[in-house]
């Protein structure tokens, strides 16, 4: 036998071991066996010394050929094995994807909060301030100064809490709209502003009615406002509360505080205009009020009628609520079972 | 008001749907509540003739009736109603009928007889109760002989409910709108017609020669409690039930029929929006009337039989000082329209209209007239509705009218003219109307105009039909309206540019919720309103209390000085629904009563945990809440909101409502900013719920404490070395104490202490606990030599064996 045909046995062999070992330890023995120094390649080679000067490199070189083969088959085989290894690991860690996720405690804004929220920030968007003011509030500023003197008739219109003869709880969020008009210095420009805030009034509590509510009322003051610029807010706002597929419509109304005076209805969003119960068959929602800031208020504020006027506007992001979200009773807003407040949970 | 399409059509030229004028009075003028046709649903419900009316045999109540209902053969009906008798007109659901409701009739056998429909009363096709006549409120109805019905016509057709009704919500200003006088000319201006008003006046042949002023006098001494008094009589009146038409006018308007006289009174008030009141002039012959306030300790009976104590200021009619009448409001028993009443005298009056409202509010007397009176009256009509009364009372009574009107008021009011320019018009509504257009639109109001061409200024001239026009901003209105808000332009405000931001305040406030949310609390909006109780609880300091004037309840008493009642109560609340665990957090003011007229309102923020902090799920256990889990919340948020001064917890064995051993206040160098800690177990009993822990913090003080700014620290690159220690120390000596110690000794390189872990009990000494600390030890320049560490360390050791006492473990 040639030295050539036994390397070529060598081979044959080694590939034989390395193939049916299945285990890392098994692999070290056949390479250990075959290509260690006391292994019978090396013996092969050693008996080299007796071949010819001509032969010598070509069973070298395929010495070195099958000694490659063999490593690298090695080299495959222990790869195998470790993947093998470790996909029987990974089988093993396998876990009913289908469980609940770890439940992870993160609280939720009050869904009034998420409606004032969005409409400051439309607000801000527009260049408004956000203003608050007092909840206890002096008789003059709830009222006087909106055009509701002592015996105005619209003073029923919202029955208040007295703390005494001059100081109430603000029925509603006007007055902050009075005191700053009052102190609003016109020549740095135009007054923009909405005041969001809780209201209360006279109310016994029933599923429409609650003694304690928000508002967001706004006010725009400045040399040349319209009532077609008033128009345009309250579209760009009903855009914001409802969607972009809404029709809004003005129809006359009465406030003291403003002149002319509307209410503002958009599509019963529950119908899309066809009438129903949610609408009382009308196709449409009432949401806010508004008007053209009434000359008597400019001047009570101090503001000159002759250069200055604007719009004002008002609405209850408590009965939006209600509207939109279907809330039947408007005291869940101040009950705070959690089971209604987590519900409002969609962010953005 | 509910305004019928038919009468409304006597005076325009109605070619559109009722639902669609509906529309059009709502988007011009004011709000429609419903439109209604009142014979919606009802089929098959005609007139009948009872021709034999026999008692039932097996029955006490029921009678079998023949009845001729235009047919060939009269149909047997068996009926129950008291007042069913042979030879009336009655209403008759057939068989295949529907009925109020959409409920069918049905042959059927009653007690073994077959019946083949059903003799209705009124309220059983629609009519509510409070219209249906007296005299057929409990029975079926009968048609009047002057009716002229037949067997077998539509019932629907004879009592006019082949007609729809819109039901308007008048505003406070639009009086006007109270009066078919006041839609048919605003209904004009919006169709742009000609109103046809008929004006009815007393005939010549309907005069007696007798004059009423002989027989009365008025005096009224206070002009302007009753700007306009007037009286008209008529004598040898018959009184007997009114007119059919009517009857049935004033049913669809929601009115009762009452007798010939009391029903035109109040058809008058529909017709002009003038409230009459008519008294049996027998009763005052020969007296002198006046109007004046009540004064001191006047009872008086109202129409109603109802004895009232009137207020001194309350407003009477007065025959020779006795009352005869709240003014306006309702009329008195004694003077009352009767059935034996001869002579009956009308008065037309305008009462002060702020007296009106308080009298009708605080007797709750809140009657059709009242309602008119507070809301204004039409000066300019007032004599074309007496007048008309008188005429249609004689008409209907067979009486005649006495000569004279009596009259112990008449202020004239003369219309108001207010100049506007088409400038400021086109400016203040955005729109570009032209002179003609703007003319054309005061026209339509029947308003006349003057123009001065030049100024292109409108001198407009209001009728004094419409007292709620004075000022410029109210002809703005009247132009906006009848030109139409649709048509207005939709636009956004020009001028110049503001900027739109929250103050630091606002974001900071923004912040602290953002804040409280990702540490899990929910937040919570609860009342401002509370006890008084309530109010004071977990309050420390001399805090006065601010209470309503008036409360509607106890529960709503008091302004809240504290969040946490009102968090405590949403806990409750979620306790008796068995939800066992809650996290809330509140953010919105307290007030504190400080001597001014109004008190200081100071924002707060507080929260309030009970059961665990963590759901039950499959992997996770419960976490019930503990004291240290709220002070790693008050920690956290403190954290973010980056308050620079130095935050420490004190505790607090004395608050009120709060566990004396587990209780903190929270100080920012070293003031009070708030509190932390476990509800006391007996306030929780109070309130009802379980193991609860809270805080409240003072959010006015933290928006106003000085912040960190925000900033980098070079993190360093070598590597930190850490030592940890444990020690046995006195039980009562405290965490602080301890940390106190470890920081006064100067370490160079320490970056951090943390501890990690506390034991107390088993295998240690009685009244001693284990701390155990991990110290962390970082250069930002250097790889640290563990020489110099163990240096820095034993020095500290040092220091707390010597200061605290501590035995190193
Ligand atoms: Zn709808």
């Amino acid at each position: 036998m040639s030295l050539q045909e036994k390397l070529k046995e060598l081979e044959e062999k080694g590939l034989q071991e390395i193939s049916v070992a299945n285990e890392l330890s098994k692999l070290n023995e056949v390479r250990v066996n075959f290509l260690g120094k006391k292994g019978p390649i090396t013996e092969v080679l050693r008996g080299m010394r007796d071949l010819s000067k001509e032969e010598r490199p070509k069973v070298g070189e395929f010495a070195n050929k099958v000694r490659d083969n063999l490593t690298s088959k090695l080299e495959e085989r222990k790869e195998e094995l470790a993947q093998a290894a470790l996909n029987k690991k990974l089988a093993e860690e396998a876990v009913d994807v289908t469980l609940p996720g770890t439940p992870m405690k993160q609280g939720q804004p009050h869904v009034i909060q998420q409606i004032i929220d969005n409409l400051e920030d439309l607000f801000l968007g527009m260049g408004y301030q956000v203003v608050e003011g007092p909840e206890v509030e002096l008789d003059r500023y709830n009222f006087e100064m909106l055009n509701l003197p002592k015996d105005h008739p619209a003073r029923d219109m919202q029955d208040t809490f007295y703390i005494t003869d001059e100081v109430l709880m603000r029925s509603q969020t006007s007055p902050v709209q009075a005191r700053t008009m009052e102190k609003h210095d016109f020549s740095k420009g135009p007054l923009k502003m909405i005041s969001p805030g809780v209201v209360y009034r006279r109310d016994t509590d029933d599923a429409t009615h609650s003694h304690q509510f928000h508002q967001i009322e706004g006010l725009v003051i400045d040399k040349n406002i319209t009532m077609g610029d008033l128009k345009g807010t309250l579209v760009t706002l009903a855009k914001e509360l409802f969607g972009d597929r809404f029709e809004v419509r003005l129809r006359p109304s009465y406030f003291p505080f403003t002149e002319p005076s509307v209410e503002a209805d958009v599509t019963c969003f529950n119908c899309m205009g066809k009438g129903c119960s949610v609408c009382k068959s009308t196709g449409w929602i009432e949401v806010l009020g508004a008007g053209m800031v009434h000359p008597n208020v400019l001047k009570m504020a101090g503001v000159d009628t002759d250069v200055y006027g604007g719009f004002a506007f008002g609405l209850g992001p408590d009965r939006f609520a209600m509207l939109r979200y279907g809330v039947d009773d408007i005291r869940n807003f101040y009950l705070n079972d959690v089971r209604f407040l987590s519900q409002f949970n969609k962010r953005g | 008001m509910k305004l019928s399409y038919k009468w409304l059509s006597k005076y325009l030229e109605l070619d559109l749907e009722p639902k669609d004028l509906a529309e059009k009075i709502e988007r011009t003028a004011v709000e429609v509540d419903s439109v209604t046709r009142l014979d919606y649903k009802l089929k098959k419900i005609v007139v009948g003739h009872t021709l034999e009316v026999t008692e039932h045999p097996d029955s006490d109540h029921l009678h079998i009736c023949q009845v001729d209902v235009g047919e060939e053969e009269p149909i047997q009906i068996v009926c129950g109603a008291p007042n069913i008798a042979a030879d009336q007109d009655v209403i008759v659901a057939l068989h295949g009928s529907r009925i109020k409701d959409n409920v069918k009739i049905k042959r059927s056998k009653m007690r073994g007889v077959p019946s083949n429909g059903m003799i209705c009363a009124l309220q059983e096709i629609g009519y509510p109760d409070n219209v249906v006549p007296k005299d057929y409120a409990d029975g079926i109805y009968v048609f009047p002989a002057d009716s002229h019905v037949k067997p077998g016509d539509s019932v629907m057709e004879a009592l006019g409910m082949d007609d729809d009704v819109i039901d308007t919500s008048v505003t406070p200003n639009r009086g006007d709108m109270f009066s078919m006088n006041g839609n048919a000319h605003e209904i004009a201006a919006i169709l742009d017609q000609k109103a046809n008003f008929e004006v009815l006046k007393v005939q010549d042949e309907q005069k007696s020669a007798d004059t009423l002023a002989d027989q009365i006098k008025v005096e009224i001494d206070e002009q302007d409690v009753a700007p306009v008094y007037k009286l008209m009589a008529i004598e040898n009146v018959k009184i007997a039930p009114s007119p059919f038409w009517l009857q049935t006018t004033l049913m669809k308007a929601g009115i009762r029929p009452i007798n010939n006289v009391v029903d035109v009174t109040n058809y008058i008030m529909l017709k002009y929006g003038q409230p009459l009141h008519a008294y049996d002039l027998d009763q005052l012959k020969g007296q002198t009337i006046s109007v004046a306030p009540a004064g001191e300790n006047v009872k008086f009976t109202t129409l109603d039989d109802e004895k009232r104590d009137l207020r001194p200021e309350d407003l009477v009619i007065t025959a020779d000082g006795t009352p005869i009448a709240m003014a306006g409001v309702m009329g008195g028993m004694a003077t009352e329209v009767s059935d034996q009443t001869q002579n009956i005298v009308i008065e037309a009056a305008i009462f002060d209209p702020i007296k009106i409202r308080k009298t009708a509010r605080y007797h709750n007397l809140h009657s059709e007239a009242a309602m008119r009176f507070e809301r204004g009256i039409d000066y300019s009509s007032l004599d074309d509705a007496l007048n008309e009364a008188a005429s249609l009372v004689a008409d209907f009574s067979q009486g005649k009218v006495m000569s004279g009107v009596v009259v112990g008021n008449d202020t004239k009011l003369n219309p108001e003219s207010i100049t506007i320019a088409l400038a400021r018009i086109n400016k203040i509504l955005g729109t570009s109307l032209t002179s003609e257009e703007v003319v054309a639109i005061f026209d339509r109001l029947g308003f006349s105009t003057e123009l001065d061409a030049t100024k292109q200024t409108f001198k407009v001239t209001v009728p004094v039909r419409r007292w709620d026009i004075h000022i410029e901003a109210d002809l703005l209105e009247e132009v906006a309206r009848i030109f139409g808000y649709d048509n207005l332009p939709v636009t956004l405000p020009t001028g110049d540019p503001t900027i739109g931001q929250l103050t630091t305040e606002q974001k900071l406030m923004r912040a602290s919720r953002t804040v409280m949310e990702g540490l899990g609390l929910t937040q919570a909006m609860s009342y401002g309103l509370t006890t008084i109780a309530k109010s004071q609880q977990f309050v420390k300091g001399d805090h006065e209390l601010v209470k309503v004037d008036w409360p509607m309840t106890k529960d709503r008493e008091a302004l809240r000085m504290n969040l946490i009642s009102g968090l405590l109560d949403d806990i409750a609340y979620n306790k008796a629904r068995s939800v066992e665990n809650v996290a809330l957090y509140e953010q919105g003011r307290v007030f504190y009563g400080n001597g001014q007229a109004q008190p200081e309102e100071i924002e707060h923020i507080a929260g309030a945990i009970t059961g665990s902090m963590q759901a039950k799920s499959w992997n996770e256990k419960e976490k019930p809440v503990t004291f240290f889990d709220v002070k790693g919340i008050v920690e956290q948020y403190l954290k973010n909101v980056a308050v620079a001064g130095e935050v420490s917890y004190v505790a607090d064995h004395d608050r009120q409502g709060m566990h004396p051993g587990r209780t903190a206040d929270v100080l920012l160098d070293g003031d009070v900013i708030g509190f932390i800690g476990q509800i006391h177990p007996t306030t929780a009993e109070e309130f009802k719920i379980k193991e609860t822990y809270v805080f409240e913090l003072n959010l006015t003080k933290i928006i106003h404490a000085e912040k960190k700014l925000q900033h980098y620290d070079v993190i360093s690159k070598y590597p930190a070395i850490t030592r940890d220690i444990a020690i046995l120390v006195n039980k009562e000596v405290s965490n602080t104490e301890v940390l106190n110690v470890i920081n006064e000794t100067k370490q160079k390189n320490l970056i951090k202490v943390e501890l990690f872990d506390v034991y107390e009990g088993k295998n240690l000494e009685k009244g001693m606990k284990s701390l155990a600390y991990q110290f962390t030890y970082q250069d930002t320049n250097d790889t640290l030599q563990e020489d110099a560490i163990n240096d820095e360390f034993s020095k500290v050791i040092k220091n707390l064996e010597e200061k605290l006492n501590v035995t190193v473990r």
